[in-house]
């Protein structure tokens, strides 16, 4: 069912990983991002995959929860996989092979890599509130405020979406199952028939998210809502000392790989 | 007609992660072809999960379920027939209506039957029918009728599939009282011509009342209570317990009970009520 995709959902908890700020834990993914495009060495790549896993147990979210988030995207891992091991050149790994030994490396670093990033994210979105997410975003690009960029505009555009999200997924079951209930079959035939077999679910969907967005800009309005303008809010952020550490963890960490390149290791 | 078993049918939801819940537990029923079932329980007691499960919509965690003997989760062939045998009228069913006209719409469940074009023809007008919607409306959009008629179009676009059980969840929601009365009238239409079962979820306790043969009554995934309105009506108190009305009557026998009234029976009628409280005035007479 459609329930059962877990891309980006928060898991409730207690850890220190959830109690982080949503701004370090964001600047966090960032250092961590930067760190995993440093890495070249095998050295470099077992550094970032301590820390993952280190994150993974403090926050103690499950690993199989983060191999369910990296199930839709196992095409594009393999893909990337397979591209490498073809089209890198070197010393092949028998005599007259496409396959080198160099792409091999280049396969298993890159499968690392995407996998090491998608933990990463998931592992910000697992721990963090979608509502703390948006609005330390937010907090973090105020300045962009002042080159007259939307920020407030487009916070409360991504919260709406992410608020959403859910809503329209359950939807999506529902008329699904109304429809499997008269007999819709969505699972079998050609590609064609299977794309034509969505119309009685998005024909059904947009309907109802186009009454949704008119019934919220209603429920807004009335609610005197008027942009970001002097806007106040009920949970004021602050930073703890341990968002502090935090920070400053993530710095040694990515200021350890650079040195490991450096050093050629 | 198929005859209904579930055999301790047990169903979690997201087993395995923090958002794990028991929705319905060991529930053990059988509803025998035909019969008026109402379905009774507050919001979250499982009713809805429970329903789903009837036409293999959602498969049970533990437990079967069997219609005529058969288990409806066998196979995947099993779980398709069974959608021609129990139709389910989901709560707003007036949301899954997408085709470009009414008449199509109605005709979107026997087609995927695979019916000829005739005997399609024949079951939209026979549904149309049944549930009061003009053929002069076949050919306009299902978006722009009235809440009410498409509430009546989307539950033809099931009884159109002319299902041996017809499950119904929450038909009258959200509709005038006169639209309520309208879509039940159909409904019972429907059961008396075709003799078929009809599982009616409902929050409306005076339709439970009125309308069902048998009342079940779910309470936090168990069923709670299960008889004869008459048999459950006579135990008032419990049902305010689970967190559900009863019927104007039964609530005004109760009120009068606990002031010293000494009325006798299971009342949920208001002809119960009058001849209860008319024996009670005659007996203190005396």
């Amino acid at each position: 069912m459609l329930k059962d995709i877990t891309l980006g959902q928060f898991f409730p908890g207690d850890t220190l990983v959830h109690r982080l700020d949503a701004r370090t834990k964001l600047i966090w993914l960032l250092l961590y991002i930067v760190a995993l495009f440093q890495a070249k060495s095998w050295w470099s790549y077992g550094l970032v995959i301590a820390v993952t896993v280190l994150c993974m147990a403090v926050s103690r979210i499950s690993p199989k929860n983060i191999f369910k988030g990296l199930k839709p995207m196992l095409f594009i891992i393999v893909l990337t996989g397979l591209l490498n091991i073809f089209y890198t050149t070197g010393t092949p790994i028998l005599p007259g092979w496409i396959v080198t030994w160099e792409g091999i490396g280049r396969a298993v670093a890159m499968i690392l890599r995407i996998t090491l990033l998608i933990a990463g994210t998931f592992l910000l979105t697992y721990t963090t509130s979608p509502i703390a997410l948006t609005d330390g975003l937010e907090k973090l690009l105020t300045p962009l405020k002042k080159l007259h960029v939307p920020v407030h505009e487009m916070t409360i555009m991504m919260s709406m979406a992410l608020r959403f999200i859910p809503t329209l997924i359950e939807e999506t079951d529902k008329i699904m199952s109304a429809q499997k209930a008269r007999g819709a079959d969505f699972e079998t035939g050609r590609l064609i028939d299977r794309a034509r077999a969505l119309l009685p679910i998005l024909v059904p969907l947009f309907v109802s998210a186009f009454r949704r967005a008119d019934e919220l800009a209603v429920a807004m309005e009335s609610r005197c809502y008027h942009g970001g303008e002097g806007r106040t809010r009920m949970k004021q952020m602050k930073l703890q000392s341990i968002d502090y550490l935090a920070l400053i963890f993530g710095l040694v960490f990515l200021a350890a790989v650079i040195v490991l390149r450096h050093f050629g290791l | 007609m198929p005859e209904l078993r579930i055999e301790a049918l047990t169903h979690v939801y997201s087993a395995g992660t923090p958002f794990q819940k028991t929705a319905i537990e060991n529930i053990d029923l059988t509803i025998p072809q035909g019969q008026m079932v109402g379905l009774l329980g507050h919001t979250g007691s499982g009713k809805s999960t429970f329903i789903q499960h009837l036409n293999a919509l959602l498969q049970p965690s533990s437990g079967r379920v069997l219609c005529d003997g058969k288990d409806i989760n066998a196979d995947k062939y099993s779980r398709r027939d069974v959608k021609w045998q129990v139709g389910l009228v989901f709560q707003y069913p007036e949301y899954q209506l997408f085709e470009e006209t009414v008449y199509k719409d109605i005709a979107f469940g026997p087609k995927n039957h695979k019916l000829s074009d005739k005997e399609i023809d024949e079951r939209v007008r026979e549904a149309a029918h049944f549930v009061g919607v003009d053929e002069a409306l076949f050919e306009r959009s299902p978006l722009e009728l009235s809440g009410g008629q498409k509430r009546r179009v989307a539950i033809a676009g099931v009884i159109a599939m002319r299902p041996g059980v017809l499950i119904l969840d929450e038909p009258t929601a959200g509709l005038d009282p006169a639209g309520c009365r309208q879509i039940l009238d159909n409904i019972m239409d429907y059961r008396e011509k075709t003799g078929s079962t009809v599982i009616l979820v409902s929050h409306n306790m005076d339709d439970a009342a009125r309308l069902a043969e048998r009342l079940i009554v779910f309470d936090h995934g168990h069923v709670a209570m299960d008889g004869t309105p008459e048999q459950v009506f006579a135990e008032p108190e419990k049902l305010v317990s689970i967190g559900l009305n009863v019927p104007q009557p039964s609530a005004i026998a109760m009120a009068l009970r606990q002031r010293g009234v000494p009325l006798e029976g299971s009342i949920y009628t208001h002809g119960q009520l009058l001849r209860a409280v008319l024996r009670a005035k005659e007996a203190s007479a005396c």
